[in-house]
């Protein structure tokens, strides 16, 4: 299935796993890695897989104000696999929408920055955890603007272990009905989900046909370079503005701590050991 | 009923450019004035209630007021996961009205008859459960649900139902109305009721105090958030209490009000019988009457048990 996989995309999935990060890319990591520290546990792996993703769309695509967390004329980012949280307060932190140090708190009884994102945490737009429920809600905020005649876009990034949720393909055909170009979909596509790979616990392949018949613009890159991000986000917010759009972002699980990388242990961890965190920070160069 | 709520939709909507309706493949040409008058704000979407529940929630939280309307099984039990974490955990106005609360979907089996949906929505922080007695309540309840901070689920009954509420007894979300005008100090017998077996309750109230025995009847539109206070101080003014609803015994209004009771007597409670949907799915068809009949939740079975109560033995 693997192959099969391989050969229904353009982008060469070995490098992806090969792709270097940059220093901007190990410093978020390192945010992660201040959390997981602090707090003991995480979803590391799939967090790992996303940061790149989160990073561009906040850099470069998703129109936000620190400052003033609820301005209407904000994009909109749901977090749709919120067990991927880590990666969005690395980001969040970074961006000024709270201190760095509340990362130190993750998990903690009296922290607002708990192992799924809340709507309590400055940035973030919906509660998420149980999956499959951000595309509906984001497609309802796709809407909302459109009734509202504001020009916001509405991201929506999802697991691949997510999509197996029919409650997505119900989602996917009402964007399509509505004809949502405000809605763009993103998958973080690390071929594996907590109890192993996709391939043998639930193919969604082939992906990208799917996501064709349900009337999307599809997309799809290197989820871990910042380069090939910026010309795919570029790409679907130039496409003709008559279907919602999806990206998918081949990845790698645990991406930049090779212990962790494409190991399904490291999906969630509750404790890590003298040696683990040893291993991650000689991986960020620390 | 139910057209009634719908048309509040409607009324609301003219009044609030908040209000949307969603539907989730419900008749043709339902609502369809106000798809004409207001087509943004008019959604009639797949069978699909997870997407439909979500979608409300991005509406919500958008500043938008969704009455999202369904049968009240598909409503309750298909989404709950959706009503629960989209709509309950970030608090949002989102209105869910439920065709056929109970057994008024009686020809067409246990997929369609709501008998736990009281129990199960109650169960949610946040979630506000109401079910009206009438047409005319549902008018007040509509106009109220505009400004209500909170999800709110509306229990429809079946439509052209007695008309027992009155406007001049008042209506609020959360408070409990009298609905005998006697003097209600002292009672042989405290019933409460919720949504159409207010009515049957009624109709046992007279026939008993024709019988001599004393009767109150507080019809709780609002399940939750339940006004203990008013039970409470009936309760302490009374030799028994009996509950009536048609929905299952198991976590609905009999529930709650021992739930309140318990909390708030500071004595002995009285005796609490508890009048509803025993704990199976229904066995037979027909109709709606005939199958509360079969559950004893019709008036005569009513006062039945209010008299077999009263004398000391056990139903």
């Amino acid at each position: 299935m693997k192959i099969v996989a391989q050969r229904n995309y353009d982008t060469d999935l070995d490098s992806v796993q090969q792709e270097p990060l940059d220093a901007r890319s190990r410093h978020l990591r390192r945010l992660i890695l201040r959390a997981i520290e602090n707090g003991g546990r995480g979803h590391i792996g799939p967090s790992l897989s996303l940061v790149e993703i989160v990073r561009v769309l906040y850099d470069e695509f998703v129109r936000h104000d620190p400052a003033n967390p609820r301005w209407p004329g904000r994009d909109r980012f749901i977090l749709s696999k919120g067990h991927g949280c880590l990666a969005l307060y690395a980001v969040l932190a970074d961006r000024g929408f709270f201190p760095v140090e509340a990362l130190d708190r993750f998990c903690r009884f009296d922290s607002f920055l708990g192992g799924h994102p809340e709507t309590m945490v400055p940035g973030v737009e919906a509660c998420t955890g149980s999956l499959g429920h951000g595309l509906s809600i984001g497609l309802g905020m796709a809407l909302a603007a459109r009734m509202s005649g504001r020009d916001s876009k509405v991201y929506v990034v999802m697991g691949d272990g997510e999509i197996n949720e029919g409650s997505v393909w119900e989602a996917a055909a009402c964007a399509d009905k509505h004809g949502l170009a405000n809605l763009t979909a993103v998958i973080d596509y690390n071929k594996i989900q907590s109890a192993g790979s996709v391939f043998e616990i639930q193919s969604m392949e082939p992906l990208a046909d799917k996501w064709r018949s349900f009337g999307f613009r599809v997309f799809e890159c290197n989820g871990h370079s910042v380069d090939g991000l910026r010309r795919v986000f570029q790409a679907t917010a130039a496409a003709p503005p008559d279907r919602p759009r999806i990206v998918i972002c081949h990845t790698v699980k645990g991406k930049g701590i090779p212990v962790a990388e494409n190991n399904p242990a490291w999906h969630h961890r509750t404790a890590l050991s003298a040696s683990d965190l040893s291993a991650i920070h000689g991986a960020l160069g620390d | 009923m139910r057209k009634r709520s719908l048309d509040m939709v409607h009324t609301l909507a003219r009044r609030d450019e908040r209000v949307v309706f969603i539907g989730s493949d419900l008749s043709p040409n339902l609502l369809g004035d106000m798809k004409k008058e207001f087509p943004q704000r008019y959604y009639m979407e797949g069978i699909s209630e997870a997407n439909v529940v979500g979608m409300a929630a991005g509406m919500a939280l958008e500043g938008f007021i969704p009455y999202v309307n369904t049968i009240a099984t598909f409503l309750t039990r298909r989404c709950y996961e959706q009503v629960a974490v989209d709509l309950c955990v970030h608090d949002l106005p989102v209105r869910l009205i439920g065709n056929g609360g109970g057994y008024v979907y009686a020809p067409l089996g246990p997929t369609h008859q709501a008998i736990e949906d009281i129990a199960i929505m109650r169960a949610l922080p946040h979630m506000t459960v109401t079910a009206a007695c009438d047409a005319e309540e549902m008018t007040r309840l509509m106009e109220a649900s505009l400004d209500w901070p909170h999800p709110l689920y509306i229990r429809l009954g079946k439509g052209g139902d007695p008309i027992v509420s009155r406007p001049e007894r008042g209506f609020a979300i959360g408070k409990a109305i009298d609905m005998i005008d006697e003097e209600v100090a002292g009672s042989d017998v405290l019933l409460v009721a919720t949504g159409v077996a207010t009515t049957q309750a009624l109709e046992a109230a007279k026939a008993l105090a024709g019988d001599g025995v004393r009767c109150r009847l507080i019809h709780l539109h609002t399940i939750k958030p339940l006004d203990g206070d008013a039970l409470v101080a009936a309760a302490g003014q009374t030799r028994l209490v009996v509950t009536v609803e048609e929905h299952s015994v198991v976590g609905g209004l009999g529930s709650a009000v021992l739930e309140a009771l318990s909390d708030g007597m500071a004595g002995s409670l009285p005796p609490v019988r508890r009048l509803g949907i025993p704990d199976r799915f229904a066995e037979h068809y027909g109709n709606q009457a005939a199958l509360m009949k079969d559950c004893n939740l019709h008036a005569e079975g009513i006062a039945d048990a209010v008299r077999a109560a009263l004398s000391g033995k056990r139903t």
